[in-house]
């Protein structure tokens, strides 16, 4: 010990202190090597395109881009009367350039969403817009149609001058802004994305209990046999989870169809006319049946883990007490079981809200989920920023559910297999 | 599980329903497996059992959807298999490389904000598909990677990763640091340590994780709707095509072959398992 100091060296001459720090600080950023390439490319190639996802779901430039000259000028109109000339000329030079590099047809269709009968006007204007002459748009605009005296008209153009907007996550509750920038509720008969998102909770919740009510006494039958019966049995729950979910998916497919195995059987043991077999698939309950079978493993294998960890003798303890068998259950195994209840229903939850396959496939019209809607804006109708936004609105229910599950479970407490 | 003789009869009718039960999850379970399979060998068209196959007819048995899937001309399957086993050896490799430093490097006690780091790197596992599929699709557009084997390979690693990590870091959670000290301290540098004696240790968590990243990859057909363009095609992307378009047997021909590869990686899982309990001292 140095005696002037009062404080502990190292063979260094360094105080103690100060190097356990160093030696901390040279662990930490070793560790952190180790990590960086994989943070890093996580980073670039998902977390990013991920948040990138949000800024495509409320862009709204496409208007904006297209009428460049046109929004300048109405910065100065307050919207109430009729723009003055300015705005009429700008127009008129935005439009004309639009006209010849035939991309009028865009802006008519954004237009119109806005104000319904604007695709004609701006039409019969991008005809007669060849003829104009010099100076006095107004008058020559508004001659070519008498909407283009009507403010509102005008009014609509201005309202799509922001270059952002929420409306995209609007549509996905069946909302919109209407034109006097309140937001209502769509049309009863456009309500469809209502009904997909509370059919995804339904069949999440549904199938989240159906895998638990069928996994908890084959995980308790696996963790209370004997090792070599239940390392059998065990076979028939990983079998399935390698198996591909195409594969699983085609055979249900096969099993549900109206001449299928299913329907035979029902035929044969009466339950059913041979001519009035009932559809199963195409339909909700196919959606469940091979969902259910599909996740089932997922539910059995947290379950058993924890289940494994409990000693038979509890369960005897409690009945040599004086409970009978039930009582002996629900007040001592079952709520040892808890932990392994809650990491099994919520990674089935999970991945039960964001299916796509299986509903694709045996769902038909009436069994599919927001998913599949968003794979249909992407791949049919090509509307990103709506998939984009609908994506993010599911995914933040799921990170919801993820972080409860972090907080019940720990991440790092996943057992697989 | 035999019931003690002095089991009163309520008790051993519920313990029969019990198993009853449990017979019949395991039957949900496993069965619609056994469907595809006499299917796939149907000298029919239909993918019903016809009056043939119930008698057991030699004659209602064919292999020619096997024929078909290797010769068919109609569908490209063989491209598909050779796209789908590059795509999934490399995304595993690169998996395994990737998840393994990571989770070397979580495990570490000195490893700072290791909870949300776990988090992020586990994020692929718990988003759903469909959004990582758009994300991915939409990165991949702007750097020039879509409908590029590198491009899936990419997605694929990211898919892949989670599930070495895990492995990889339960593994190492039973992991006797002190021998890495010892090697150390008897002349071994970081490198050689690793290699020499970390490696060998969790090679049994590596490779389970690498067998978890290879059969995400080899089954995923979300990302690869959105990534593939006609020459990466996959054999789940023709599996897809297939049963939206038309269920026909030879989609069953393949789906046995599927299995049957299910069944060598899930012998190989066990084994690896078993193993990797039996060299960190578990004994069960």
């Amino acid at each position: 010990m140095s005696s002037e100091t009062g404080k502990i060296l190292s063979t260094d001459g360094i105080p103690l202190e100060e190097s356990l720090k160093q030696a901390e600080r040279k662990n930490k950023i070793k560790a952190f090597l180790l990590v960086t390439p994989l943070l890093l490319f996580l980073i670039i190639t998902y977390i990013v395109p991920i948040a990138d996802m949000f800024s495509r779901s409320i862009d709204d430039k496409m208007v904006t881009n297209m009428l460049p000259k046109t929004y300048k000028a109405m910065e100065q109109w307050d919207g109430k009367e009729l723009p003055p000339e300015e705005v009429f000329e700008a127009f008129y030079l935005d439009y004309k350039i639009l006209v010849k590099n035939k991309t009028a047809g865009k802006l008519q269709t954004q237009l119109n969403y806005e104000k319904n009968g604007f695709k004609s006007v701006l039409k019969k204007l991008a005809r007669k817009q060849k003829k104009f002459e010099e100076g006095n748009y107004k008058e020559q605009i508004m001659k070519v149609h008498k909407r283009w005296r009507n403010v509102e008209y005008w009014r609509a153009i201005k309202r799509r001058a922001p270059a952002y907007t929420y409306s995209k996550y609007l549509k996905g509750v069946d909302m919109y802004s209407n034109e006097d920038g309140k937001i209502v509720q769509v049309a009863e008969d456009r309500r469809i994305h209502r009904i997909l998102w509370s059919r995804t909770l339904e069949v999440a919740f549904f199938v989240t209990l159906f895998c638990f009510l069928m996994a908890y006494p084959i995980a308790h039958l696996l963790a209370t046999l004997p090792m070599k019966y239940s390392n059998l049995l065990m076979i028939c729950v990983l079998l399935p989870f390698w198996t591909s979910l195409l594969v699983r998916t085609a055979s249900w497919m096969i099993l549900l169809q109206q001449q299928g195995i299913v329907n035979d059987f029902f035929v044969w043991i009466g339950l059913v006319a041979d001519d009035n077999r009932p559809e199963m698939m195409y339909n909700k309950t196919g959606t469940y049946v091979a969902m259910t079978q599909i996740l089932l493993p997922f539910m059995v294998l947290p379950l058993y883990s924890v289940m494994k960890t409990i000693s038979p003798s509890l369960m005897r303890a409690g009945k040599s007490l004086g409970a009978t068998p039930a009582v002996a259950f629900f007040k001592v195994y079952f709520p040892l079981t808890i932990p392994g209840i809650g990491a099994g229903c919520l990674l089935v939850f999970i991945l039960a809200i964001g299916y796509y396959i299986t509903p694709a496939l045996v769902g038909g019209a009436s069994g599919t989920l927001i998913s599949n809607q968003i794979a249909y804006h992407m791949k049919s109708t090509l509307d990103w920023s709506f998939a984009s936004a609908m994506g993010l609105m599911l995914l933040t229910g799921v990170l919801v559910i993820y972080w409860i599950y972090n907080k019940l479970v720990g991440v790092d407490n996943i057992k697989l297999g | 599980m035999a019931l003690p003789k002095y089991t009163e009869p309520h008790y051993r009718i519920w313990h029969y329903f019990y198993l009853f039960v449990c017979g019949c999850v395991f039957f949900f379970l496993i069965a619609p497996l056994f469907v595809i399979f006499p299917l796939s060998f149907n000298a029919e068209e239909f993918l019903v059992f016809t009056d043939g196959m119930k008698r057991l007819d030699p004659d209602a048995f064919s292999t020619r959807w096997y024929k078909d899937m290797v010769y068919g001309t109609k569908n490209p399957w063989g491209l598909a298999a050779k796209n789908s086993f590059i795509i999934a050896i490399f995304a595993t490799i690169g998996s395994i490389i990737l998840g393994t430093l990571a989770a070397l490097g979580l495990s570490s006690r000195h490893m700072p904000y290791k909870g949300l780091i776990m988090a992020t790197l586990i994020s692929p596992m718990i988003v759903p598909l469909i959004i990582s599929g758009v994300a991915i699709f939409f990165f991949m557009a702007k750097v020039g990677l879509a409908a590029t084997h590198l491009g899936i390979i990419l997605a694929h690693i990211i898919l892949g990763t989670p599930f070495v990590v895990i492995t990889v870091t339960a593994t190492l959670s039973g992991f006797d640091h002190s021998i890495t000290r010892a090697a150390s301290s008897l002349g071994s540098n970081p490198f050689n340590t690793f290699m020499k004696i970390t490696l060998p240790l969790i090679l049994p968590g590596v490779i389970s994780g690498g067998l978890f990243a290879f059969v995400t990859s080899f089954d995923e057909v979300v990302v690869v709707l959105f990534l593939a363009g006609l020459d990466n095609t996959t054999i789940p992307i023709q599996m897809w095509t297939g049963l939206r378009e038309q269920l026909s047997p030879t989609i069953l021909a393949v789906a046995t072959c599927l299995i049957v590869l299910s069944v060598l990686i899930l012998v190989t899982a066990e084994l690896l398992r078993r193993r990797s309990e039996r060299l960190r001292g578990i004994n069960r």
